[in-house]
């Protein structure tokens, strides 16, 4: 593992993925909202709002995703002290923190109509925005130490705290009654979701996967560079 | 031990003491985390009597009872029980006989008083002619039957 801890690698294979992560992801996210938005049925009791699902439900995914990759990569990097594993959790958690605010929102806009509320305390809803706060507390906690180390450390910690959450949010709708109804696509006995509905939000969803892939490893490259440019002005100001 | 291998004992037992202690907290708390309660949750008492709270399951075929203005009575069952209930206002979108709702209010005499209607969307998403087609063929009843069985429609009980 350690062979990928060399920023100077890291930065050579992730200029090689970039190009092609940002033209999947242009690609995907243009066929994804043409089949979403145009090209797929309404549903039978939602009309045309069903549309909303197509941008909720990947939004949530890649919430849950991006907590996850945030807490391993917190994981690696207390544990064995792995820099492209640090910077990896830093640069995760402001696209995990808007993925997870684009769920919300749309959510809420679908809940309006659909439900009659823009907003109920169930247990979906409420380890959601959880979910959000832990973000948003990781990026706080994460800046708030003069030493960068020292501060992602900190952050790290609560990040592997946090991830309880995340089977909380998953299986929320399948151990208590909740408003938010249960998971259409993931479950045992097969989706319950037409194919026609189905092709547009797994298109949506690689889209999004993609989009995570190319802007993590832009951070993690900035971040990178901002080091080194530290380390110069350290050594110029001590020289 | 190298430092590196006690880092990953350490974070290892926390996170197992973390997971344990999760699952202590959320079984202590599991009442007040669910969302609404069943028919016969409410039928037989096992929630607080005169307070606020949720009842959630489907509204009954055939119930429906429009009174003046925008008054409604309907009566919203688990099939094992079902509880009457009045309401007056605006009823959302997807409120209709067969559907799920959540009704917020409280119980007086046998009858609940609503001053919410939420409704319930399942999890099953589909173009209208398949759900015409699965009519006309007679698979609908099947499907709607076996989500019942399956307990993923609203008014399951507690876990």
């Amino acid at each position: 593992m350690h062979k990928y801890a060399n920023p100077t690698l890291f930065l050579r294979v992730s200029a090689l993925l970039v190009p092609w992560l940002a033209a999947a992801t242009l690609l995907l996210l243009t066929a994804g909202l043409y089949l979403a938005l145009l090209a797929s049925p309404p549903d039978y009791q939602q009309g045309e709002s069903v549309r909303i699902m197509y941008v909720h439900v990947p939004a949530a995914w890649m919430a849950l995703f991006c907590y996850t990759s945030m807490a391993t990569a917190s994981a690696i990097g207390l544990i064995w002290r792995h820099p492209i594993a640090e910077l990896t959790a830093k640069a995760t958690a402001p696209i995990g923190a808007s993925f997870t605010f684009l769920a919300l929102l749309t959510g809420s806009l679908w809940g309006k109509p659909m439900w009659g509320a823009w907003w109920v305390w169930d247990a979906r809803l409420t380890s959601v925005l959880i979910l959000f706060f832990l973000y948003l507390g990781y990026m706080a906690l994460e800046n708030a130490f003069d030493d960068p180390v020292r501060g992602n450390r900190a952050a790290a910690i609560l990040a592997l705290v946090g991830i309880v959450n995340v089977p909380i949010i998953k299986f929320s709708v399948d151990w208590w009654n909740t408003l938010h109804q249960p998971a259409s696509v993931v479950r045992l006995d097969g989706p319950a979701i037409h194919p026609s509905m189905l092709a547009p939000l797994l298109v949506m969803a690689a889209a999004f996967t993609c989009y995570y892939l190319w802007v993590v490893l832009l951070r993690v490259q900035s971040e990178i560079i901002a080091g080194k440019i530290r380390g110069l002005r350290l050594r110029q100001a001590h020289g | 031990m190298r430092p590196k291998h006690k880092r990953l004992v350490f974070v290892g037992i926390g996170l197992g003491l973390l997971g344990f202690a999760a699952v202590l907290v959320l079984s202590a708390i599991r009442e007040s985390v669910v969302f609404f309660h069943s028919p016969t949750e409410v039928a037989e008492q096992r929630t607080a009597v005169d307070r606020r709270m949720r009842l959630g399951g489907l509204v009954e075929n055939g119930s429906i009872e429009r009174g003046q203005g925008a008054q409604i009575r309907f009566r919203v069952t688990d099939f094992a029980n079902a509880i009457p209930v009045t309401y007056t206002g605006v009823l959302p979108d997807l409120f209709r006989e067969g559907q799920g709702v959540v009704v917020e209010g409280h119980l007086r005499d046998g009858v609940f008083i609503a001053d919410q209607v939420l409704a319930k969307h399942d999890e099953n998403y589909m173009p209208p002619e398949v759900a015409d087609a699965l009519k006309k063929s007679g698979q609908w009843q099947h499907m709607k039957e076996s989500m019942q069985q399956a307990g993923q429609m609203p008014g399951k009980g507690t876990p």
